[in-house]
């Protein structure tokens, strides 16, 4: 049972949702309340696939991350075995943080409160002077090791948690996200790995922004106009404007496919990168047809998307591949934490481009992310007033949604806003994660 | 010519503190050299690589050139009203030359106030400086920040 339920008839109230008017609007209560943030906790959080991290990210065995999310200290371990688990960084002793590095390289973990130490698998190893434990309660080896996190799923490569024991497989939950997921893991002819070092950084804002943001295209020309007359200078046309849609794929994922002027390095070329990049890229191209075929291949290659993987995963596939991760921790602050995706064995040259990009765009230090935290700053500000101007706007192109003609779908429309509002109002509403 | 004193270096550091603080960005710029770069690590990979590497910064002069332009426009909207920015640059130390290239380490205290909220970057810098005959000019302008991550800074749209 979860006590927040005698509470879910006011959850009702925060959405209106009318297609024979085409009005779609989000109670700003929802992005300020502390009973709706712990609504979301328990209903979403608690049972839905959370990412964790990737496989490529702990190679060898011994090698760990130690993250946290939705409130849990994790830990991500590669054992002797080569098998990737996910663990509660937590001693099951007295409730302790066991491993309080970041990341490295161990052959066990000790936690320094009693020396109560684990193998890589997580067995507890004899803990010393039991004999002062009477035979009833002397902790059962096998049930005091570190907890592994009720469920984990190895999705290629991108390893997702959940704490719900009874969450159904990932390959349902990702429902049609799983072709744009696959779009991003098939850029490697040898699979995909997170390039080393990771923006940490954060807002002080409900962490809905983020996601409703990196699928949001009614802000980037007036937000990111500075970004785009930097690009500009160095020689990217960008005249063709941007055109695409978005979509919804189901159990509140949704993506904004798109082609803007900028290059991709799996593989589209822009003329800015000169004559020799083009054949290389051409290259490239031919090279991930011959793998998964034409049809694919033009999502994979050709085609800029931003996915929201509910509730808070967050790929950007554009001029580079961003995972980036909202992590509630109030309802007025989130936590982000962004990574690099990109193809093992690139080449040089491509990898330093690619890190350009990045760097440029993409980062806390970026020539545009500041001016989005900006954004959500001045958002949360303005919820202040929330009792007296209530409701956030997501209205656009809902009649095109809803009558058609597909064709008509815009990627300035709010479609993909509105999948993921959907999905997550139903949730806390109904009190509980399917 | 000869190797200028920690004072001389510490004057240089103290002009280009004064310069950020003061938003005089383009006068700010003048200090680097043609082959000059500004980077700031990842916080958990503090001696990383730019070109191996993610970074939070990792501008060559082309690129910084960029960003000073953008930070001096309206539409840089996190600096726009600008950030009140006060930083203390201390512990300077010359730690090695090499013809006209020195090695310089410093750490710094930046206090950003912007939206009432006061934030605090702390960390070290981690310099090499040309001595030309204008004067010091920046070949390398790495701060490496203490902090675990942009909590709760958020990010870095000053110049730290």
């Amino acid at each position: 049972m979860h006590g927040f339920e005698s509470n879910t008839g006011a959850f009702a109230g925060l959405l209106r949702d009318d297609p024979a008017t085409g009005v779609f609007r989000v109670h700003r209560r929802a992005m300020v309340e502390q009973a709706v943030f712990d609504a979301e906790m328990r209903a979403i959080f608690d049972h839905a696939w959370l990412y964790l991290g990737h496989e490529s990210e702990v190679p060898n065995a011994g090698d760990f991350r130690a993250r946290s999310l939705a409130g849990r200290p994790l830990l991500l371990c590669r054992g002797e075995d080569g098998e990737v688990r996910a663990f509660l960084n937590v001693c099951p002793h007295r409730g302790t943080v066991v491993c309080r590095e970041r990341q490295g390289n161990t052959k066990s973990f000790t936690c320094f409160y009693h020396s109560w130490t684990f193998r890589l698998n997580g067995e507890r190893l004899p803990l010393p002077n039991d004999e002062a434990y009477s035979d009833g309660a002397k902790p059962d080896p096998k049930e005091s090791g570190l907890k592994l996190v009720p469920r984990q799923a190895n999705y290629r490569g991108f390893i997702f948690i959940s704490f719900d024991a009874d969450a159904s497989s990932i390959e349902d939950y990702l429902a049609g996200a799983r072709i744009y997921l696959d779009a991003v893991a098939d850029q490697g002819e040898n699979g995909m790995e997170v390039i080393a070092g990771s923006q940490l950084y954060s807002a002080r804002g409900n962490w809905k922004l983020l996601v409703e943001n990196t699928i949001d295209f009614l802000h980037t020309v007036p937000v990111h106009q500075t970004y785009f007359k930097f690009l500009r200078d160095f020689g990217t046309d960008l005249s063709s404007g941007v055109s695409g849609r978005g979509y919804d794929l189901g159990n509140g994922h949704a993506v904004v496919a798109f082609k803007a002027g900028w290059g991709r390095p799996v593989a589209r070329w822009e003329p800015s990168w000169g004559e020799a990049e083009k054949s290389r890229l051409a290259d490239l191209r031919v090279q991930v047809v011959k793998r998964v075929g034409e049809e694919r291949a033009k999502l994979i290659a050709d085609t800029d998307r931003n996915l929201c993987l509910f509730p808070n995963l967050l790929i950007n596939d554009i001029m580079a591949t961003v995972l980036r991760q909202a992590n509630p921790v109030a309802p007025g602050y989130m936590e982000i934490t962004q990574w690099a995706l990109a193809p093992k064995g690139e080449d040089p040259a491509s990898r330093a481009r690619r890190l350009h990009a990045f760097n440029t765009f993409l980062g806390p230090g970026g020539f545009a992310t500041p001016d989005d935290i900006e954004a959500f700053e001045g958002c949360q500000r303005g919820f202040g007033a929330w009792r007296e101007l209530g409701w956030s706007d997501y209205s656009r192109g809902y009649r095109t949604e809803v009558d058609g003609p597909e064709d008509k779908i815009r990627s300035d429309h709010e479609l993909q806003i509105r999948a993921f509002y959907r999905r997550w109002h139903e949730l806390i509403s109904a009190g509980m994660a399917s | 010519m000869s190797t200028p004193t920690r004072a001389e270096i510490e004057d240089f550091l103290f002009l280009e503190a004064d310069l950020l603080d003061t938003w005089r960005l383009d006068e700010w710029l003048e200090l680097f050299a043609e082959d000059g770069c500004y980077e700031i690590p990842a916080t958990d990979l503090p001696d990383g690589d730019p070109a191996k590497h993610l970074f939070i910064i990792a501008d060559s002069m082309p690129v910084l050139r960029g960003r000073v332009q953008r930070l001096k426009s309206v539409a840089a909207y996190s600096e726009s009203p600008r950030s009140r920015t006060r930083r203390i640059v201390g512990n300077v130390r010359l730690l090695g030359s090499e013809g006209d290239t020195l090695k310089v380490g410093a750490n710094f205290i930046v206090q950003r106030v912007k939206n009432d909220n006061t934030d605090s970057y702390c960390g070290r810098y981690d310099l090499l400086l040309r001595s030309t005959a204008g004067g010091l000019r920046f070949v390398r302008r790495r701060a490496v920040l203490d902090l675990d991550a942009l909590r709760p800074q958020g990010r870095v749209s000053f110049i730290l």
